[in-house]
């Protein structure tokens, strides 16, 4: 049975889970959570993620949530090499960069997407302030990891992992937003990036995340 | 006598260097604290940035590993010392453990710890405390927590019927929050409540706890 993915593709907590399928080349599904008519807050949805949040998915009996753990659990099953679990050095600076990426990168493209794609979406004024703010700290950020990409060919040293890979989604929308243009003066990260998102897994996951939405 | 392998950077006051304090004591392994001071902002000085770049404590230094962000340097102790903490060996104990720290991290915490700011440390802050902020994450917090006990009505610990690092990264935010007046929400939730309790109970728990006293005289109440 394939496994299963609940949520749509353009969130970028769907669209990381998705991206390790493709990585370990799992057969998988997406099933269609329909937020615009709360389908997230429903009981069917509930039972399988009781935060009402996508993604929710299930492998057989085990049914998951929470982006990162259920990327990671793909990526063992699968074989996969990018969590480096074998090796303790390695597998320590996957953990540390991805807790960055959770922290410090993602955090502050949350609101930024919020406000520039899902505001106007919904009829909203998008709140400059805001973004502003981000903005700022999304900058301090790309700082530390331009120093970091100046050093080392990937986040955690020089060998591509899931702390890399897991930056696709916000990253994704950063460079096609009307933001893009605060990665020019961090050409370390900006090079990086656009490797990331050369990857076959990544590009097949974008074509998903463009499409009109269930 | 050689010195300690593992140094722990950081002031074991703050939830996050005690978490990594926690998984060392959890994990018995020996290692020395060099402790920092916030005030004279040594966070900030370059030879703490060379360690961690975000300036942010703890950081942990293992042979020529140098490690930042709490749970990363918890999830090392554990697989390098304790993996069975971690679901180590099965796929889906692994996963259920991933799903719970992130559940703590993104669901349960920053609750926790707005909360916990607001009734504790705004002296130390030089303001007065935000009841609105409080009464936001409170609402929240039940909700968040109504899940919390129906997992543990189902399965002794957070992961399944096995203790792991899941539980173990709660101990040291709920810790301030239970010494707040929102405690009774912890305790007005049968299954909730007996596993906090047995967290609390563990010798590695109650050795970290000393770290980070806190006195009720000074923990702001709502009407004084």
């Amino acid at each position: 049975m394939a496994m299963k993915v609940y949520g749509p593709a353009m969130s970028t907590n769907v669209a990381r889970v998705l991206v390790c399928l493709e990585e370990v080349g799992a057969e998988y599904e997406v099933v269609p959570v329909d937020m615009t008519t709360g389908e997230h807050k429903s009981p069917a949805h509930d039972a399988r993620n009781p935060f009402g949040q996508v993604p929710a998915f299930q492998d057989g009996d085990l049914i998951l949530y929470e982006s990162r753990a259920i990327s990671k659990y793909i990526l063992r099953k699968g074989g996969s090499d990018l969590l480096r679990e074998s090796n303790l050095a390695e597998s320590a600076m996957v953990d540390v960069w991805l807790e960055v990426e959770s922290g410090h990168f993602s955090s502050t493209m949350s609101p930024i997407i919020f406000q520039c794609l899902v505001v106007p979406f919904l009829g909203g004024e998008t709140d400059t302030k805001i973004v502003q703010e981000n903005l700022e700290k999304l900058k301090t950020a790309l700082g530390v990891y331009e120093a970091r990409l100046s050093r080392f060919k990937y986040l955690a040293g020089d060998f591509v992992s899931l702390a890399d890979i897991s930056h696709f989604p916000a990253a994704y929308y950063l460079l096609g937003g009307s933001h893009a243009s605060v990665l020019d003066a961090y050409p370390h990260v900006k090079a990086w990036l656009a490797e990331v998102m050369d990857r076959p897994s990544v590009r097949k996951v974008v074509e998903l995340m463009k499409l009109p939405s269930a | 006598m050689a010195t300690s392998a593992v140094k722990v950077y950081g002031w074991a006051i703050s939830p996050f260097v005690s978490r990594a304090l926690l998984a060392l004591e959890e994990a018995g392994v020996d290692y020395e604290l060099v402790p920092m001071s916030r005030q004279a902002g040594d966070h900030h000085r370059p030879e703490h940035l060379a360690r961690n770049p975000f300036g942010k404590v703890p950081v942990l230094e293992d042979g020529d590993l140098t490690l930042f962000e709490s749970r990363a340097i918890a999830r090392h102790v554990l697989r390098k010392h304790k993996p069975e903490l971690l679901g180590t060996g099965s796929l889906e104990q692994a996963a259920m453990v991933d799903v719970w720290l992130e559940v703590e991290a993104h669901q349960l915490s920053p609750l926790v710890i707005a909360i916990a700011l607001e009734c504790i440390f705004t002296p130390f802050l030089g303001r007065e405390r935000n009841q609105a902020v409080v009464d936001e994450n409170v609402e929240k917090l039940k909700k968040v927590l109504e899940v919390y006990e129906a997992r543990l009505s189902k399965s002794k610990y957070l992961a399944g019927d096995f203790f792991s690092l899941a539980d173990l990264s709660h101990f040291t935010i709920t810790h301030y929050f239970m010494a707040t007046e929102y405690a009774a929400l912890v305790e007005a939730l049968p299954h909730v409540s007996a596993w906090w309790e047995g967290l609390a109970a563990r010798p590695a728990a109650k050795k970290v706890a000393e770290f980070m006293p806190v006195s009720t005289a000074w923990a702001s109440k709502k009407h004084e």
